[in-house]
């Protein structure tokens, strides 16, 4: 057990496994590293962020493979791959990209299973990073998770801690259908106590960092942490917050959400997907319906304008749901006083 | 901090930057600057990027010098406007740097000292936790089955003073490697013995719980010498039955709530079991090994349903004082096997309280403990 930063966590996770199961291969641009240029260097840098770095080293070049910048034709030979025998981890660097290969994703890896009448296995992951609050600007800053949680036969991650991540990553790389694992840009240094051997977090169950009487919270990735800060400031005013990290939003513990929200009777969901058919619209729908009678006040939801990413640092401020508009979202619902209608 | 003066920062230009140095200032100290305006070259491992002056003001001071190596966020200029003294300049970067210092320490402070530490004892990798100094016979600390060195947090440190207290995580179990050879006591006892000679050791009092509590009577049994005094708590060995119902779903458990409803077997007042303390079992439970070493322990340990080995034989013949603490209502291993033992036995039976006395009744334990191997010393 040691520190260890988002990236070190992923890194650890992808070496682990790698040496545990001679099928798991990398595929993306860069994850070998910057291989070539005018000093011959290889592994430079381990992908654009590092997260890769030393694995070229310690694999080789057919474990560890550098791919055009072609996305559709990589992922497509990613899944091709998981579907005849191996264990891509293939890498799509910024989740925007996702638009070069969609078909890859939706129409072909999701559907193996279904379509071949539950032959066929899909053991394929999909790293990307999503987020905004890194002046990445608009193409390089969304939060595309909503995107893929509405296909059926995807599993989609989100982790919100180098815990997290390790544990989770190591679950998806053994899962046997395709999952989709979104990495916070703004989180690869975030650190924390992370055991050094391998773990693995089931999907579907949520974790829950607070524990209160009066809200609940529901947050995604790194709103996670602000949820936390939110549900600490709130706690010294009196008000107790339950905060959950459903930690994958395919599948989601509904179970625990609406426990949660049968105890609290209040809501806040905080996600910085863009605002429409996002999950706190999703999870705002399955509340509403099953657990009406729970709910003592709206149910609140911090998120982002219906805008794209703003590259200005004061615009994408205040695009972002943050620790204070939680704490406002939270107060607002414990206000909330209920009119009896005549 | 002075409105009037603004810190100049090292900027934090890319995700991965930790660090950057000054590869070159563009302006120097006296000039009137615009924000916006290139101020200082700055060199990451990555890149070198000009960075722009966050403010519109009087460039007042180099505070590094070019070549200079700092982390992001340290003080490497001031822009004041001119009316500032020179030596509220001095006052305000002497403040800086120190609160500056203060937080990087405090960052760096978290893994001091009283902290467990990985060792190499033999084939295994034991997490070890050495509390306390003094000139009184050490005390090692040896926890039961799924348990780990967390088990002895309201005892370890209230112990541990005028002696050494050492707590550890059985192989298989917490943060040690999860080899757990045969599973047996014997082997337990082994790796407790190599771990006593590792830490050079010769002469110990031994505190087991439950499984552990088995651990030390094998270990009282196999290497006498090693053993000054034994506290047994609710320990494993002195009759068959056991709870398998905790045994099985502590093992099988695999959610919170799961894990929740299998700890409350464990103490007498369930409202102690929280869901931290769930999350922590699971945090265990997901490691690589660790289930397949709980089954092993427990196909070895409880064979049958029941407990395999009978260790009364060591109470009866054995040279060392022994202290027994059992709770009244203990749902895991009943406090009827406390029955029947030698007369040089000390006995506490804890009204109302489970299976976990040294958590649940931790204040009495402790007194209990302390006088115990505390006159042991005195007498010695």
């Amino acid at each position: 057990m040691s520190k260890k930063s988002f990236r070190q966590a992923i890194n650890e996770a992808l070496r682990q496994e790698m040496r545990r199961d001679p099928t798991v291969i990398l595929m993306g641009e860069d994850v070998a590293g910057g291989r070539g240029g005018s000093a011959g260097t290889q592994d430079a840098w381990g992908g654009v962020l590092g997260v890769t770095k030393g694995l070229y080293e310690e694999f080789g070049e057919t474990r560890v493979l550098d791919t055009p910048i072609t996305e559709a034709s990589y992922i497509g030979a990613a899944a091709g791959a998981a579907v005849t025998g191996l264990r891509p981890v293939a890498e799509l660097m910024f989740v925007d990209f996702v638009g070069c290969c969609l078909d890859q994703i939706m129409n072909q890896a999701a559907k193996f299973r279904y379509m071949f009448g539950g032959k066929a296995r899909t053991p394929l992951v999909i790293r990307a990073m999503y987020g905004a609050g890194f002046n990445a600007a608009a193409q390089h800053s969304q939060a595309l998770y909503p995107l893929f949680t509405h296909i059926p036969g995807l599993k989609v991650v989100i982790p919100s801690s180098p815990y997290e991540a390790k544990g989770l990553l190591i679950s998806a790389i053994r899962d046997d259908d395709p999952v989709i694992f979104l990495e916070n840009k703004v989180m690869y240094d975030v650190e924390e106590e992370v055991p050094d051997e391998p773990y693995a977090i089931p999907f579907g169950e949520a974790n829950l960092t607070r524990e209160g009487d009066d809200v609940t919270i529901v947050a995604f990735g790194r709103m996670v942490g602000m949820a936390n800060e939110a549900a600490d400031r709130l706690a010294k005013k009196g008000i107790g917050c339950t905060v959950i990290d459903p930690r994958t939003t395919s599948p989601l513990d509904s179970e625990t959400i609406l426990d949660c929200v049968a105890d609290t009777g209040r809501l806040v969901i905080v996600d910085e997907s863009s605002p429409r058919c996002n999950m706190a619209t999703d999870i705002a729908a399955l509340v509403a319906e099953q657990a009406f009678d729970s709910l003592r006040a709206p149910i609140r939801r911090v998120v982002p304008p219906h805008t794209p990413v703003p590259f200005a640092t004061v615009l994408e401020t205040l695009y972002l749901p943050s620790v204070e508009k939680i704490e406002a979202a939270v107060t607002a619902t414990m206000n909330h006083r209920v009119t009896e209608k005549v | 901090m002075t409105p009037d003066i603004t810190p100049i920062t090292m900027p934090k230009f890319g995700l991965a930057m930790t660090e950057g140095k000054i590869a070159g200032w563009l302006v120097e100290p006296g000039t009137q600057v615009t924000a916006g305006e290139e101020l200082v070259d700055i060199e990451t491992s990555k890149i070198t990027n000009t960075f722009e002056s966050p403010v519109a003001g009087l460039l007042r001071r180099h505070v590094a010098a070019n070549g200079e190596m700092l982390p992001v966020g340290a003080l490497i200029g001031i822009v004041a406007d001119a009316a500032v003294a020179d030596a509220d300049i001095d006052a305000f970067i002497t403040r800086f740097q120190a609160d500056f210092a203060a937080a990087s320490d405090q960052a760096d402070g978290a893994e001091a000292a009283d902290e467990p530490v990985m060792m190499q004892v033999g084939a295994h990798s034991l997490r070890v936790h050495d509390r306390g100094t003094g000139d009184g016979t050490p005390l090692v600390l040896i926890h039961g089955f799924g348990g780990d060195l967390k088990n002895w947090m309201l005892n370890h440190a209230a112990l541990a003073h005028g002696r050494r207290v050492i707590a550890f995580d059985l192989p298989g179990h917490g943060g040690s490697s999860k080899d757990v050879g045969p599973g047996t006591l014997a082997f337990f006892a082994d790796v407790t013995a190599q771990l006593l000679a590792h830490l050079d050791l010769s002469r110990v009092h031994v505190m087991g719980h439950s499984l552990g509590g088995g651990i030390a009577l094998t270990l009282a049994c196999t290497q006498p010498a090693l053993v000054a005094s034994l506290t047994l708590i609710a320990p494993a060995g002195l009759g068959p039955q056991i709870n398998m119902d905790f045994i099985n779903g502590f093992i099988e458990a695999d959610c919170v709530r799961g894990v929740q409803d299998v700890l409350k077997y464990l103490v007498h007042d369930k409202a102690l079991i929280g869901r931290r303390m769930a999350d922590d079992v699971l945090r265990y439970k997901r490691l690589d090994g660790a289930e397949a070493a709980l089954r092993k322990v427990a196909a070895a340990c409880f064979p049958d349903g029941k407990q395999g080995d009978d260790l009364r034989f060591v109470l009866a013949s054995a040279d060392m004082p022994v202290t027994l603490i059992w709770g009244q209502a203990d749902e895991i291993l009943p406090v009827a096997q406390a029955d029947g033992l030698p007369g040089s036995v000390i006995r506490h039976i804890l009204p109302a309280i489970g299976h976990m006395p040294q958590l649940e009744s931790a204040t009495a334990v402790n007194e209990v403990v302390e006088a115990f191997i505390g006159h042991e010393v005195a007498t010695a």
